[in-house]
């Protein structure tokens, strides 16, 4: 993980990465990523930006800097081993028509 | 069809004059903002007003009774027929500039939308009711910047505080009351100037001593955009908001 400064555009201002809840219920779900020069400034623009059409009712920015991602060369051993559990799905049973989101 | 009511028609014809004229100036920020994201934040605002400018220009029209739709009164008038007041046309400049102009008139047309959502004309305050939410983001949308350019670096400050001096004097205008306004406060459709004005007075008082900037002192104080005069700026603008409807009469997507 780098320590390094934000990432920063030629604005001067740094990456952020936002997330969109579309509907009460559902999750925040990512949407794209924007540059603010701070975290108010960065919400108003996600709302300017992402929910424009009327996407969401809730958002969070979180600074890109700040979100500790998952790395390639570590793929084989973080999901490889999930491959061949076919019972983890819930593939052996039916879910009732009302069961949304799943 | 509704009842002529020309002074209910003149009233919106300022107010939509206001919104729409604005509305043209945010619209030269495309593609021109410091920032991308900025970009499509100012194209908000301008679409936003220009929504309300259709709506206040079409409700103009039928108290008219006159026959005349939206899009005659935005490009068939000239200019001494346009009555926004001068602050609304007043060159972008930087963008500091810019968002002095927007804090001081979404301050202002926050407690007037605030007011109007009570009017008396059941039409105009279903336009206010919609238009107070609208404008509560401008005016945190310019609160915001004006915040961080005037308590930024020394350059955004020295900017800031130009932007303001600039624009302020202009600000007068929105206060001014006259005889149209008396009677409309006196039926109740119109908000009363002078009692936005301390509610206007304290939002901005807010900001600018949050901005570290301080409230300009000028005695000069031009008017008369709602009696048709216009400042040397406005003709340009009109030109180019009228061009292609001139041009072509009735063109349509």
């Amino acid at each position: 993980m780098s320590t390094s400064q934000p990432p920063k555009t030629s604005s001067g201002s740094p990456l952020w990465e936002v997330f969109v809840r579309s509907k009460r219920g559902l999750s925040h779900t990512h949407a794209g990523s924007l540059h603010a020069p701070d975290a108010h400034m960065a919400l108003r623009n996600a709302r300017d930006l992402f929910t424009r059409r009327q996407e969401g009712v809730s958002i969070w920015v979180v600074r890109a800097t700040d979100v500790v991602a998952s790395s390639p060369d570590e793929k084989d051993p973080f999901f490889d081993p999930a491959g061949d559990k076919v019972y983890r799905h819930p593939t052996f049973y039916d879910v009732p028509d009302e069961v949304q989101h799943i | 069809m509704a009842v002529q009511d020309l002074d209910v028609a003149a009233y919106c014809l300022r107010l939509g004059d206001d919104a729409l004229v604005l509305a043209q100036r945010l619209c030269e920020w495309a593609a021109r903002s410091p920032q991308l994201e900025e970009d499509v934040a100012l194209m908000n605002l301008a679409l936003d007003l220009l929504g309300q400018s259709r709506s206040l220009l079409t409700l103009a029209g039928e108290r008219e009774g006159a026959g005349r739709d939206e899009d005659d009164l935005a490009f068939l008038r000239d200019e001494p027929d346009f009555v926004n007041a001068q602050l609304m046309e007043l060159d972008n400049g930087d963008f500091g500039r810019t968002m002095a102009r927007q804090l001081l008139v979404s301050a202002w047309s926050l407690p007037l939308w605030d007011a109007l959502v009570t009017s008396t004309d059941p039409d105009l305050a279903a336009i206010a009711g919609k238009a107070v939410k609208e404008v509560a983001y401008h005016l945190d949308h310019a609160r915001s910047w004006v915040v961080r350019l005037g308590d930024g670096t020394e350059e955004s400050h020295r900017r800031m505080q130009a932007g303001l001096d600039e624009v302020w004097p202009y600000s007068f205008e929105l206060f001014e009351s006259d005889d149209l306004l008396q009677r409309l406060v006196e039926r109740g459709v119109a908000a009363d100037p002078a009692a936005l004005q301390p509610i206007w007075l304290a939002t901005v008082s807010e900001v600018v001593a949050e901005a570290t900037l301080s409230l300009p002192e000028t005695d000069w104080r031009p008017a008369g955009g709602r009696r048709g005069t216009h400042t040397e700026a406005f003709g340009y603008l009109l030109a180019e908001l009228q061009h292609l409807h001139r041009s072509h009469p009735g063109v349509s997507w």
